[in-house]
């Protein structure tokens, strides 16, 4: 055991000490936990901005991560909870399988790219391109998002309580983008849909697991005008 | 403390680092950074042109008097053809060089230098050969200097075009393009913020920019924010990194107000007289 890691009573969290051992120590300790581990909550200090902090993880532990974090924070998430008390670096939660990432703090650009599965809470802003190439997680923004936020998603639902950035949704595929706030611009193919019964009970199930008070009412939902879908021949020239 | 944050970034490799530093000035002097060969014997340079001289490994700054600057310059490219200048200002030093950033860092004493603002760089080359002359940052004018993250596509056009106002290039550098547009935009009569917001719409590519003059640095992303920025405020102090981990020693940080420039939006902040 690493002289960073202070073995947990019962019921009490797992210290890691980054200030004292290397990542690796950290990332190779969550990646021995069996399912069934008794450690099933740690604490993470002194991150400082490292990047690829508690990555890979696939046993469901709750992971706290007190400070401001670097790249790809949380990434490949399968399960975890991880909570990181400060801001993310790019790439937070960059393709999550499942569990839950909360940033107490601001999200750099790329937050949830490419994620399947899981939710990803982000309490402050997320910058450019939140939710690229989304492949079926949930996202809550409590702040505005970026430009190009939404590229290229291709399933999943991705909440914005504030604004959003230019060219939202461009080359959308079907992911669900609901917004509060306004949007500076819509991306190619993207276009505000009607809000069906169906999107409304969505929403207010995906408020209340990332434990927000907000009217329903309140927001425009957007989704694939799917004309990029197929060849259109009237484009022939545009290749 | 601009070497402990260039030094967190060693760890990006032993490419090239550098940095300029805004330090004090004496009225009617100008500081010119001169860089000779290995070994170069600099006070001899100095007992020759009669000037004060600080050696710095491989660099050296001379004081020399504005009324002689001109024909300091003459005496150096005649007499001295292997020593280059680096840069030239009231108070800006500029020094560089291939290597670990944190060995960069040390070669020139970077910790013991002090100054009202400072920027540092380290390089992973893209553009152009891994050489001292290629490393950031690159001098704009007096007391100008600029580093630069990301890549240009039309510098060569560019370089042709700066070449016509007879602009003048070491290297076949992007950025030292882009310093030469911003230096061409500045001698034209353009202000720094609209000399920044001209390479807007002439340079094209991705870029975080950091500009620094005499008073001040300016900071410029591209309209796509390609690459990375993360700025910290407090009532004291303002920094920037291309990371967070640049500015994790910084004291206060934790209770600094952190943010990411917005794309292609000038921001420019001045020392408080």
């Amino acid at each position: 055991m690493s002289s960073a890691l202070k073995p947990a009573a019962r019921n009490e969290a797992v210290l890691f000490d980054l200030a004292v051992d290397k990542l690796r120590g950290l990332n190779a300790a969550l990646a021995a936990l069996v399912p069934q581990t008794n450690q099933t909550s740690w604490r993470v200090l002194n991150p400082r901005g490292e990047h690829a902090v508690a990555v890979g993880v696939t046993v469901p532990v709750e992971i706290t991560i007190d400070g401001h974090v670097g790249y790809y924070c949380a990434g490949m998430n399968d399960g975890a909870v991880i909570t990181v008390e400060g801001n993310a670096g790019p790439g937070v939660a960059e393709n999550m399988m499942s569990g839950t990432v909360h940033v107490r703090g601001d999200a750099s650009q790329a937050a949830g790219a490419t994620a399947h599965g899981g939710l990803l809470i982000i309490d402050g802003n997320a910058s450019a391109r939140c939710g690229i190439s989304m492949k079926g997680i949930d996202i809550v923004v409590k702040g505005s998002v970026g430009h190009m936020s939404a590229f290229m998603a291709q399933s999943g639902n991705l909440v914005i309580l504030g604004d959003a950035g230019e060219a939202l949704g461009d080359s959308l595929y079907e992911a669900r983008i609901f917004v509060r706030g306004k949007v500076a611009s819509l991306g190619a193919d993207c276009e505000e849909k009607p809000m069906t019964e169906g999107d409304a009970a969505l929403l207010t199930g995906l408020l209340k697991r990332a434990g927000v008070t907000a009217e329903v009412a309140e927001f425009k939902i957007y989704g694939s005008a799917r004309t990029l879908y197929h060849f259109h021949v009237d484009n022939a020239g545009a290749y | 403390m601009t070497a402990s944050m260039l030094e967190v970034l060693t760890g990006r490799g032993p490419d090239s680092a550098g940095f300029a530093v805004y330090g004090a000035g004496a009225d009617g002097f100008t500081k010119l950074t001169l860089r000779g060969p290995k070994d170069f014997d600099f006070s001899a340079l100095a007992h020759a042109l009669q000037v004060q001289v600080t050696v710095r490994d491989d660099h050296a700054v001379i004081s020399v008097p504005v009324a002689r600057e001109a024909e300091l310059r003459q005496n150096l490219a005649e007499n001295f053809p292997g020593v280059a200048i680096v840069a030239a200002g009231s108070r800006m030093e500029l020094f560089k060089g291939v290597g670990l950033p944190a060995d960069v860092s040390k070669r020139f004493g970077l910790a013991g230098m002090s100054g009202s603002h400072a920027i540092a760089h380290t390089r992973m080359a893209t553009e152009s050969a891994v050489t001292t002359q290629g490393a950031h940052p690159f001098s704009t004018g007096p007391d100008q200097c600029l580093v630069h993250n990301g890549s240009l596509s039309n510098h060569n056009d560019m370089r042709r075009l700066l070449m016509r106002e007879n602009m003048s290039f070491e290297t076949q550098n992007d950025t030292e393009v882009a310093a030469g547009f911003l230096s061409w935009k500045l001698r034209e009569g353009a202000k720094l913020d609209e000399a920044l917001t001209a390479a807007l719409d002439s340079l094209d590519g991705f870029y975080t920019f950091v500009v620094g003059t005499q008073t001040g640095f300016g900071v410029l992303r591209d309209p796509v924010a390609c690459k990375p920025a993360v700025m910290a405020e407090t009532d004291d102090y303002v920094a920037f990194g291309s990371e967070y981990r640049a500015l994790v020693d910084l004291p206060g940080i934790s209770k600094a107000h952190l943010f990411e420039p917005e794309p292609a939006k000038v921001y420019f902040w001045e020392r408080a007289a």
